[in-house]
């Protein structure tokens, strides 16, 4: 179990409590947790999971990104060097304080 | 005007299936997409990845389900109508009146909404300043490729689409390609050849910036690119072009007065009918208590659905339920010979 601080673009925060093997994605969809769209359901083929890891220690921490979701980002909107697809993060122990910042819009 | 049992909109393979238990039980449909191909997200999105959760096929691929879907239902002999969409639905008594953007005309008792999570519309520039331009100097598509001849172009994108045209168009163009980091999504041959084509300044490669503004007085002059780190450069444009790749809208079925929930629709597990009657919605864009947004359940909701259609289609017929292995009218209705 992780406790996962999901920030929208506005500011307005939400905090879950997400099981382990999660995805950060399903963490804010199960919570009704605006700003994540997962129009594909988690199968890294639509960037509209994207979120971005501001604190750069977080960012270093989490798991690498696997082939592929980097090339997903690149048609992500206002993608930058700290984004993530939140569909990719698994969650476990380890992401216990995470916080993630929606963009502007998912599409 | 085409008079037709069923309108169903989305080629997907829920669509597809649809379509199929719909000529099983001997009525006509029509199909709308607005992709180019047949297939929806099966095509679109994953075409080579494999599936391994369709009943009975241990594995297949996006394309090889759709293959075998398009060849389930061949002896129907269904209409396509791709690379269009519907646009507008009207009802007169009890008939809805459907209207395609690019001009098709339907009549049908029922409308089936296969429409996964919306049609594929390109991902736009995220700056505002871009949509004055878009159609005239700021394109997603091309559809006529000889009015950049001598003109300063600017691509944006790292995937193929970008590659491509960069490379096409700077035989006779003045082409920038600017992409956002330095690797490239596209094919490593058209990476090479964009590499050779930078290094002997024949195009101009700017990597890790991202489009910032786009300025022009009337008629677009130039645009703006920032890094990341807050560094910016003005480059002259006579086109600008993006290629993000696809997203998902749900467009005009917003606007047909269906109760929405989020951006899926919900329905009767019954029929898989909407609020609306003689509109039914399958796959993706439909929701109801326990649904999964699997392949195998929007085949059992295009099922029940197309039995749903038949009720509006043969008001004065009654529905017979019958098995594929038995019935001699169904296995004339898919051209079996025994």
């Amino acid at each position: 179990m992780a406790k996962i601080k999901y920030i929208e673009f506005n500011g307005t925060e939400h905090e879950a409590d997400v099981a382990n093997g999660l995805s950060v994605m399903e963490g804010a969809i199960q919570n009704d947790i605006p700003g994540i769209d997962a129009d594909c359901g988690g199968g890294m083929s639509c960037a509209t999971c994207h979120v971005y890891i501001n604190d750069d220690e977080w960012f270093k921490k989490l798991p690498e990104k696997e082939m592929g979701e980097d090339d997903m980002l690149d048609q992500a909107f206002e993608p930058k060097s700290n984004s993530r697809l939140s569909c990719q993060l698994i969650v476990s122990d380890d992401l216990d304080g995470l916080t993630v910042h929606m963009p502007e819009k998912q599409v | 005007m085409i008079k037709t049992d069923v309108v169903i909109i989305g080629a997907g393979p829920t669509g597809l299936f649809c379509a199929h238990q719909l000529g099983i039980i001997g009525l006509k449909c029509e199909i709308v997409d607005n992709l180019d191909k047949i297939g929806g997200q099966c095509i679109e999105l994953y075409p080579d990845k494999p599936i391994y959760d369709i009943p009975a096929i241990p594995k297949c691929t996006g394309e090889e389900l759709t293959n075998n879907l398009i060849e389930q239902i061949k002896p129907f002999n269904f209409n396509f109508h791709l690379s269009d969409k519907v646009q507008e639905l009207k009802n007169e008594n009890d008939k809805w009146f459907v209207k395609t953007l690019n001009g098709k005309e339907f009549e049908t008792p029922n409308i089936v909404i296969a429409g996964g999570v919306g049609s594929f519309e390109p991902r736009k520039f995220p700056t505002k300043s871009a949509e004055k331009y878009d159609g005239k100097s700021v394109l997603y598509s091309i559809k006529d490729k000889t009015i950049f001849k001598d003109k300063s172009v600017i691509i944006f994108g790292g995937g193929d689409s970008a590659l491509d045209w960069a490379i096409e168009l700077s035989n006779s163009s003045k082409v920038t390609l600017v992409h956002r980091r330095d690797e490239f999504r596209g094919a490593p041959a058209s990476v090479q050849k964009i590499k050779e084509l930078s290094d002997n300044k024949t195009i101009d490669l700017i990597t890790k910036y991202s489009i910032k503004d786009v300025k022009g007085n009337g008629s677009l002059e130039s645009v703006e690119i920032k890094s990341e780190s807050g560094e910016s450069k003005v480059i002259k444009a006579d086109y600008v072009l993006g290629f993000f790749g696809l997203i998902m809208q749900l467009g005009p079925i917003a606007e047909w007065g269906l109760n929405l929930d989020k951006k899926t629709i919900p329905v009767n597990t019954e029929n898989f009918e909407t609020n609306k009657k003689g509109i039914f919605a399958i796959g993706d864009i439909c929701t109801y208590p326990g649904k999964l947004k699997l392949i195998l359940s929007g085949f059992h909701e295009g099922a029940l659905a197309a039995r749903g259609c038949f009720k509006y289609a043969r008001p004065d017929e009654k529905y017979r339920f019958e098995f594929t292995t038995a019935s001699s009218t169904i296995k004339d209705r898919l051209g079996v010979k025994e």
